[in-house]
């Protein structure tokens, strides 16, 4: 049982696109370093639920709060994809500094450069801090994109369909990495996948999105029957 | 050659533009605007052409309907999948304005050309304080947002995640690039001014480093085409905006020869 307080409260949350309900009367806690993954069928609505979370959608019905009592909720976002030149010269340790808005002179301050260093070595991106994002690996790139999600030092972190394109040795790796910042940090994580053997091996709690309505629970009461039905329907 | 005023305010006027072109091209290559910098470029000989007609000086007019232009623009291409049709039928409407507000001016032929490629000998100290005044206003305000402004040009889904105010950024940054286009077109007129707001940058970009370092490669890119434009165009005559444009494409050439040897060696 979860004994932490409560950072995210979903209530009755709805989405209708113009003549196309997304989904209806979703209700949801997650406390404070939970593990969460979403999962469901593609065009579900698990991105659109994502970006309602972060205020980029107003959704039609019902509230998404982030309560009181946790300190100012900072949230980490880690897309599957970003739209990011090759050859622009910004390496992966610039990338990771652009999350640093707080100081206003135009270059990062010691501390933040401080920062950045330890998030490089944290993610195990020292030896490429100077390779050009745009040049990086599939997994290189996104442990950039981690590593500038927790620049920043989130109490919440969203990896939208991260690891989709990413071979299992480093899907592995990312993985183990955010488990690790969850366990030690009470860092609050929301993996929105269609992997249901990796949501098995590290999350606790699922969110199930299917065409007919919403489930959820602790990973384990996620069994095979449930996501053959999920995608059935 | 220096001792001549006229020369002496072009070198200032083309050290100015140089700084502020290598600057703000970061952005434009960074943001993809280089199709609605030029469009700019047009709506700025329009806006010349009006200041012509209405008796202000062209500065004046191109200042006015950049600006305001900027900010239609922007709201315009909002929607990626309509912004080169948009940025098109903006184009040929102000260049047609263009047209019209010369001819109703009565102007002749030589204004149009003097608007469209730039002149030499028609910048005055006067118009070199200005472009310094605008200059100085363009940096400092780029000072001001630089870190959202680098965060959202080179990252925009990471801006937008982070809450910044990215349509606000985007506007912020078109007046600043009408403001840019109006200043620099007083040398290499309004035809060619997203020459040097574009190739510096976009050379720069294959050989810099950091987002630092390319700003200071276009910047040093960017004067080594304006000076030296100056300078044989002085010698032998011929127009400025020719040698600075022949100079500009020469270098993002060596620059693309440069990176496809490089791609094939590895």
């Amino acid at each position: 049982m979860t004994t932490t307080q409560p950072i995210l409260q979903l209530d009755h949350l709805g989405m209708t696109f113009p003549g196309h309900p997304v989904f209806n009367d979703l209700t949801l806690t997650v406390h404070q370093g939970d593990f969460w993954s979403i999962v469901g069928e593609n065009g579900v609505g698990k991105t659109t639920l994502m970006r309602t979370i972060l205020h980029q959608l107003r959704p039609t019905t019902g509230t998404v709060r982030y309560l009181p009592g946790v300190n100012a909720v900072k949230i980490g976002y880690v897309p599957q994809f970003r739209n990011i030149d090759p050859e622009y010269p910004l390496t992966i340790r610039d990338f990771i500094g652009l999350n640093l808005t707080g100081w206003k002179l135009p270059w990062l301050s010691r501390r933040e450069r401080q920062r950045v260093t330890q998030i490089l070595h944290e993610t195990g991106l020292d030896r490429l801090a100077t390779r050009p994002i745009g040049q990086a690996s599939g997994g290189e790139k996104q442990k950039a994109y981690l590593a500038q999600a927790l620049v920043e030092q989130p109490n919440l972190l969203i990896l939208d369909e991260s690891t989709a394109s990413l071979d299992p040795v480093t899907k592995t790796e990312l993985l183990d990495l955010v488990t690790t910042l969850n366990r030690d940090l009470q860092l609050t994580v929301l993996f929105v996948t269609h992997d249901i053997p990796l949501a098995r091996k590290y999350s606790q709690h699922y969110l199930m999105l299917t065409p007919h309505g919403t489930e959820q629970g602790a990973i384990a009461e996620l069994t095979d029957q449930k996501v053959w039905r999920g995608e059935r329907v | 050659m220096f001792s001549y005023e006229f020369m002496r305010n072009a070198f200032a006027a083309g050290t100015i533009i140089a700084i502020i072109c290598g600057i703000m091209g970061v952005f434009v290559i960074a943001r993809n605007m280089s199709f609605l910098t030029h469009t700019l470029s047009e709506i700025g000989f329009s806006g010349a052409a009006f200041g012509i007609f209405a008796g202000w000086s062209p500065l004046s007019g191109m200042l006015l309907f950049t600006v305001v232009s900027s900010v239609i623009v922007g709201q315009l291409s909002v929607r990626a999948e309509r912004r080169e049709a948009a940025t098109s039928a903006i184009s040929a409407l102000f260049i047609g304005l263009g047209i019209l507000f010369l001819s109703l001016a009565n102007k002749n032929a030589s204004y149009a050309t003097n608007i469209l490629f730039g002149s030499v000998i028609g910048i005055s100290t006067h118009d070199v304080y200005q472009m310094l005044v605008l200059s100085i206003l363009v940096l400092l305000v780029v000072l001001v947002i630089y870190r959202f402004l680098k965060f959202d040009s080179f990252d925009h889904t990471g801006a937008q995640v982070k809450g910044l105010w990215t349509n606000a950024l985007s506007v912020t940054f078109l007046v600043l690039l009408a403001l840019s286009v109006s200043v620099a077109a007083q040398i290499v007129g309004s035809l060619l001014i997203f020459i040097l707001l574009t190739l510096p940058a976009a050379t720069a970009k294959y050989f810099a480093h950091s987002v630092g370092g390319m700003m200071g490669l276009a910047i040093l890119l960017a004067l080594a085409g304006v000076w030296s434009g100056l300078v044989l165009s002085y010698v032998t005559n011929y127009p400025v905006s020719f040698f600075i444009a022949a100079i500009e494409a020469v270098f993002y050439f060596l620059a693309l020869g440069w990176q496809h040897f490089q791609t094939a060696a590895k």
